[in-house]
């Protein structure tokens, strides 16, 4: 099951990254986020399996969808797409990042590790961690998200009015 | 729920999607396909850290999911902004097209 998940999770983005209409690659990253989270769950994480599918394949995904409509660049941008995909632009960085990835994986299978028992850490356990020892750093996190919001409500008012992008913001935090 | 199975595919898994994530950051003009891309190299980053939080039976290893998850989120959230600002100013969502920004 851990293999079948992972090997839709390199498939379906290895489509993300090759397909020219933006809303098929968003399909294949939502297909491939949510293969992930079966990983997670494999992996004995169901919280954070839960939160792959809320957060990341819920409002992270809701909001690339929002703005590519209101983008609205349709079959034009398919065109463009072609031409920028172009064979002598893709083959000098993809095999680059080969070589980076076969040092990873070199790396990874001579002093990785071998067998790992597994069994679920529950949430329960995550809670106490949570706002146990990283209780700063879940305050931090607060304002990042303050931070965020408040960038993103000022970089999408449209020439100093107030637009109707605010309640899209609100949606991911 | 207990099983025992091999801890590298976890690894080479994060480490593959990591890759691909980098790729498509540098094979695409488009800023949306870009955008798309550094969230699938926070999720592989992720996913390194879940797969050494099961190696050891910590709930760290979760912790930390956690907190990238909300800093994909708000990375997201002003990136998508400037996305849209970028195409309001330039008609395009070409990423070579920001170096005709003035000031």
């Amino acid at each position: 099951m851990l293999y079948i998940s992972g090997f839709v999770a390199i498939i379906s983005t290895l489509m993300v990254i090759t397909r020219k209409n933006a809303v098929h690659a968003l399909l294949y990253l939502i297909v491939s986020l949510l293969s992930v989270a079966l990983v997670f769950f494999v992996l004995g994480a169901p919280f954070v399996a839960a939160l792959e599918v809320i957060i990341y394949a819920g409002a992270i995904m809701v909001l690339f969808i929002f703005v590519i409509m209101m983008l609205n660049v349709g079959t034009a941008s398919v065109k463009q797409e072609s031409q920028w995909m172009s064979p002598a632009g893709w083959v000098g960085p993809a095999s680059l990042s080969a070589v980076l990835l076969g040092e990873l994986i070199y790396v990874m299978t001579n002093s990785g590790i071998r067998l790992i028992n597994v069994s679920m850490v529950v949430p329960k356990q995550v809670g106490i961690s949570l706002f146990g020892p990283y209780l700063i750093a879940v305050e931090l996190a607060s304002m990042l998200l303050l931070s965020g919001l408040i960038g993103a409500n000022h970089l999408g008012r449209r020439n100093g009015r107030w637009g109707n992008k605010k309640d899209l913001e609100g949606k991911n935090s | 729920m207990l099983t025992t199975m091999s801890g590298e595919f976890g690894l080479l898994l994060a480490g593959v999607l990591f890759a691909l994530g980098l790729i498509g950051v540098l094979i695409r003009r488009n800023i949306i396909f870009i955008l798309m891309s550094i969230e699938i190299m926070l999720n592989a980053a992720g996913l390194a850290f879940v797969v050494a939080g099961a190696r050891w039976q910590q709930p760290d290893g979760q912790v930390m999911f956690i907190f990238i998850l909300v800093m994909a989120a708000a990375e997201v959230s002003v990136g998508l902004a400037l996305a849209l600002q970028f195409f309001r100013s330039f008609r395009t969502l070409d990423a070579d097209a920001a170096g005709r920004m003035r000031g």
